[in-house]
């Protein structure tokens, strides 16, 4: 009986119960080992860039929101740096405080919701999950203290934030800030010694640090394979050079370590907001020269921030109009996407969606 | 020993499961009452409550009766059922200028009657159209007169997208009962909570009322009186 061994095409998605969003994978099998892999995406595509053409500056902030929908805060946070550069806006300092503990608190949510999915994707079925949503919750409760929503905050505004923070919100962020270090804390102790893990995620999806670099990566899967770097300290926005923070780095660029890098950060993020919330001072919050519609001059501007994900940056061309002539933004996981041939290839079709999951990927900024 | 790390979180999720004060569920609508919940929804003390009503008692011990509940909400929530006052609209179309989607409709009186300064124009039409709105607030933010106001509540739902739309006699007929949010002379009212009370048209903007003589001052020339 001769043995038949010819390759299989599989379709992963767009609708698929493992797959994040509506990503389609087309993988070619050797009966369980992958050869190759396509990667077809745009099904969320919404034209972000171009919807930002017939818009204000403000009314931009909305958009934004959409993008990456896990972490609204960071991507408020880049592209009102955008504009402020463009403009030449002055931010309060209570306003750069405050925009600190926020994506920092996003930070803390995005890292949960990457690792809880992670996790589901290894098969652990539901219980780590609900876990890193029950604090996820949390900070979704304190967004809704300071903007009134939960997911789509439009938080931020060109020249600061939209209105002061009220009374009950820091003492709602002292309950948290007190709970959430216990709380990782049992997350890593549920996780991190499990054997069943750590046989599924060591040395499966090895990036080296040329690898990364070469693919302009960035975030926990940059630092993951021991390249330290990080727009925070690299690049000092806002109020980060006050405050005192580590990077963390990964040992060998596996998906163990990007999960470990993942949840340092989260403690990481921890100090900074603890530290932001000893040092902010009352004052104003909003600068009060930014008209509500904003004629930027000719210019352009490119600003970025350390987002959850990676750099998250924001490029705006202005003609001197009210809206922008061009805006692109710099999505990281979309990047960050790039090199999953690379980790893949070659491995078996049980751990692609483990390679997958360590991406962190969000399709809302993906497609944009 | 290897398999140790798997007891070590078995006991983790054992510890989540049986403490008490670890659950996070939030019930809602309906909550399973006890005794206490329905003496203090009727505003009653406990021991005259289970005197008057000892059927009610009986029931909720079983389990049996359920109450209504809001969802745990900030007043500074972004929602539906916005608060319009038809009295401190100019019609000034700002809001709708401001929308990001251009879904507010406002068309005012257009018979070129003589407006005097002091006067506002009345509006004939004054369309959301909710079924679009992402309640992003940028509407009530632009408002400069205080007319505009999010509210609370997120359930509205409809058989049919017209019935999204709020109209001018849907707005003048709602409860008004605007958010916290851009409104900071609301959340500094003590006593107002926006899933409670009602504000009247002049309490809610962040202006103080003029007092009828400072309207005569500026209205009326004393010279003719
Ligand atoms: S809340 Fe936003 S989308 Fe809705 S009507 Fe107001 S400005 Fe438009
Ligand atoms: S609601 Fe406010 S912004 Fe809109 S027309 Fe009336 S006064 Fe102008």
């Amino acid at each position: 009986m001769s043995v038949n061994n010819e390759l299989v095409t599989v379709n992963f998605g767009p609708q698929h119960p493992s797959m994040h969003g509506v990503f389609r994978m087309r993988v070619t099998l050797d009966g369980e080992t992958i050869v190759d892999i396509e990667p077809v995406f745009g099904y969320l595509h919404r034209g972000t860039e171009k919807l930002t053409e017939e818009r204000t500056y403000v009314q931009i902030v909305t958009l934004t929101d959409r993008l990456d929908y896990v972490a609204s805060m960071s991507n408020n946070l880049a592209y009102v740096s955008a504009v402020e550069k463009l403009c030449s806006i002055e931010v309060p300092k209570r306003a750069k405080y405050i925009r600190v503990i926020v994506a920092e608190l996003q930070r803390i949510a995005s890292h949960l919701m990457a690792t809880g999915f992670l996790l589901q994707d290894l098969g652990t079925f539901g219980t780590p999950l609900m876990y890193c949503f029950r604090e996820r919750e949390k900070i979704l409760d304190l967004f809704e203290i300071l903007c009134g929503a939960r997911i789509t905050l439009s938080y931020m505004r060109p020249g600061g934030i939209f209105q002061d923070t009220p009374n009950e919100f820091w003492s709602e962020l002292e309950t948290f800030m007190d709970n959430i270090p216990g709380q990782i804390n049992e997350l890593e102790s549920l996780i991190t010694g499990n054997e069943i893990v750590l046989s599924r995620t060591r040395n499966i999806g090895v990036l080296s640090p040329e690898d990364v670099i070469n693919g302009s990566l960035s975030g926990p899967m940059l630092r993951a394979s021991r390249v330290k770097w990080d727009l925070r300290k690299a690049n000092a926005y806002e109020i980060y050079d006050e405050l005192d923070f580590e990077i963390p780095i990964g040992a060998t660029g596996d998906t163990f370590d990007r999960y470990l890098v993942r949840v340092k950060e989260m403690k990481e993020s921890i100090k900074i907001i603890n530290q932001c919330a000893k040092l902010i001072k009352p004052g104003p919050v909003r600068n009060e020269d930014v008209p509500l519609v904003i004629r930027a001059p000719e210019n352009e501007a490119y600003a970025a921030v350390e987002g959850p994900k990676g750099e998250l940056g924001f490029y705006l061309v202005s003609d001197g109009g009210i809206s922008p002539y061009r805006c692109k933004i710099r999505a990281p996981s979309f990047m960050n996407l790039t090199l999953l041939k690379e980790m893949a290839i070659g491995g078996k079709i049980g751990d692609l969606i483990v390679n997958f999951g360590s991406i962190d990927i969000v399709l809302g900024e993906v497609d944009r | 020993m290897y398999g140790l790390g798997l007891f070590k979180g078995l006991s983790i999720t054992l510890k989540n499961l049986i403490l008490v004060n670890r659950t996070n569920t939030i019930q809602y609508p309906d909550k399973k009452a006890s005794i206490l919940d329905l003496a203090k929804n009727e505003k009653k003390n406990l021991i005259l409550y289970i005197i008057k009503n000892p059927l009610n008692t009986v029931k909720s011990f079983l389990g049996l009766i359920s109450i209504t509940q809001h969802a745990p909400q900030h007043p500074r929530f972004r929602g539906e059922e916005f608060s319009w006052y038809e009295e401190r609209c100019t019609g000034c179309a700002s809001c709708a200028k401001y929308c990001p989607l251009g879904i507010i409709k406002i068309v005012t009186d257009q018979t070129g009657k003589n407006y005097q300064e002091g006067q506002s124009y009345d509006i004939e039409t004054f369309d959301i159209d909710i079924g679009r709105c992402m309640f992003c607030g940028l509407c009530v933010e632009a408002c400069p007169y205080d007319a505009l106001h999010m509210g609370s509540g997120f359930e509205e739902s409809q058989y049919q997208r017209d019935n999204l739309v709020i109209n001018v006699e849907k707005l003048k007929k709602t409860e008004k009962k605007p958010s916290h949010w851009f409104r900071p002379q609301l959340a500094s009212k003590k006593d107002y909570s926006p899933f409670d009370d009602e504000v009247k048209w002049d309490s809610v903007g962040r202006h103080q009322k003029p007092t009828q003589k400072d309207l005569k001052n500026k209205w009326i020339r004393s010279d003719i009186e």
